[in-house]
């Protein structure tokens, strides 16, 4: 049955996407800031592993998490060093931080394909990728995922 | 790309060092080839010989949770390590044992007790379980036995004195008992 994929040993899990992860990080932040942001996702990912009902899309989990820890280690590079100064830029995602924090309710594709699009500009291309699908099932899943945002925020 | 040595040593010990993990295990090297060793927070839970670690994590997860990472295992290596050099003859790791049946627990814990460089027998082995009659049964408990060498199974032999049988191959028996000096 689809919906009774095992979910593997979480060595397996680490083993198979934490290069890919890693690569994914250091691309965002940078090779030294990457390097904690890879532990504190893969300790993330680990203290809520028993808690996962399927095994299941581990792969956009994994990113989705990875996401996370991105977007916060970008929060704190933003925050001014000293208050008075006005900073150079404005957040180039508004939107984005206005939905985030109702984000964690979506399924998992559908939270990754949010989080890479609205987060952080990727492409639906580079975002297929990263999932495993085409660049048309991640604009689905991203507009999907959008939507059912959208619906929460009018609750 | 593969993770860079250093950084995944320090995101597994770390991972360790968090309490998150149902079972850490390692491959450590021993005279009688590579071992598998795993412990759960309780205590060891499974030692095997020409290890397939994959199978076993699968294994291990079913029994103890899915948190299965691979990991050094520093006190369970150190008195492996002085266990085959002959500097250690009692073992003081923790053993897990929740998952073994009552009666396999039962006869595992006496089995324990069989002092280094020295043998027992099947039937005497079930006696002091308090089954006399379940030699063959005991036979099988120490076949299965999860934890070898620390539990030392190696030391229980048939009646005659013959070397009868080991999870891990006759072979093996031999030399471990020939280390403690029960053979010559």
């Amino acid at each position: 049955m689809m919906d009774d994929v095992a979910i593997p040993p979480f060595e397996r899990f680490y083993e198979t996407w934490s290069g890919e992860i890693l690569a994914f990080l250091r691309r965002r932040l940078g090779r030294a800031e990457a390097e904690d942001a890879f532990q504190e996702t893969f300790l993330k990912a680990l203290r809520a592993y028993d808690r996962l009902e399927h095994g299941r899309d581990l792969r956009a989990w994994a990113y989705t998490i990875a996401e996370r820890v991105a977007i916060d280690v970008h929060r704190r590079r933003s925050v001014p060093a000293t208050p008075e100064e006005p900073s150079g830029r404005e957040d180039s995602r508004p939107a984005y931080a206005e939905i985030e924090h109702l984000a964690g309710q979506l399924p998992a594709t559908e939270r990754a394909a949010v989080v890479l699009r609205y987060g952080y500009d990727r492409s639906y291309a580079q975002i297929g990728t990263a999932l495993g699908s085409s660049a048309d099932a991640a604009r689905q899943a991203a507009s999907s995922g959008v939507r059912r945002l959208r619906r929460k925020e009018l609750q | 790309m593969t993770v860079p040595t250093d950084l995944d040593r320090r995101f597994r010990s770390a991972a360790a060092a968090a309490g998150l993990l149902d079972v850490a295990y390692d491959v450590v090297d021993s005279p009688l080839g590579p071992l598998f060793v795993a412990a759960t927070p309780r205590g060891v839970c499974r030692i095997s010989f020409d290890p397939e670690p994959e199978e076993e994590a699968e294994e291990l997860a079913r029994r103890f949770g899915l948190r299965v990472l691979r990991t050094a295992l520093e006190g369970p290596r150190r008195e492996l390590d002085e266990y085959f050099e002959g500097r250690r003859q009692a073992f003081d790791l923790d053993v897990d044992l929740t998952s073994a049946a009552p009666f396999n627990r039962r006869v595992l814990e006496e089995l324990a007790r069989v002092p280094y460089g020295e043998t027992t027998t099947y039937g005497r082995l079930a006696e002091r379980a308090e089954r006399p009659r379940a030699a063959r049964a005991v036979g099988m408990v120490m076949n299965r036995n999860p934890v070898p060498i620390v539990l030392p199974c190696h030391r229980v032999v048939g009646s005659t004195g013959k070397l009868v049988g080991y999870g891990g191959g006759l072979d093996r028996k031999e030399r471990l008992l020939r280390l403690e000096g029960a053979l010559l």
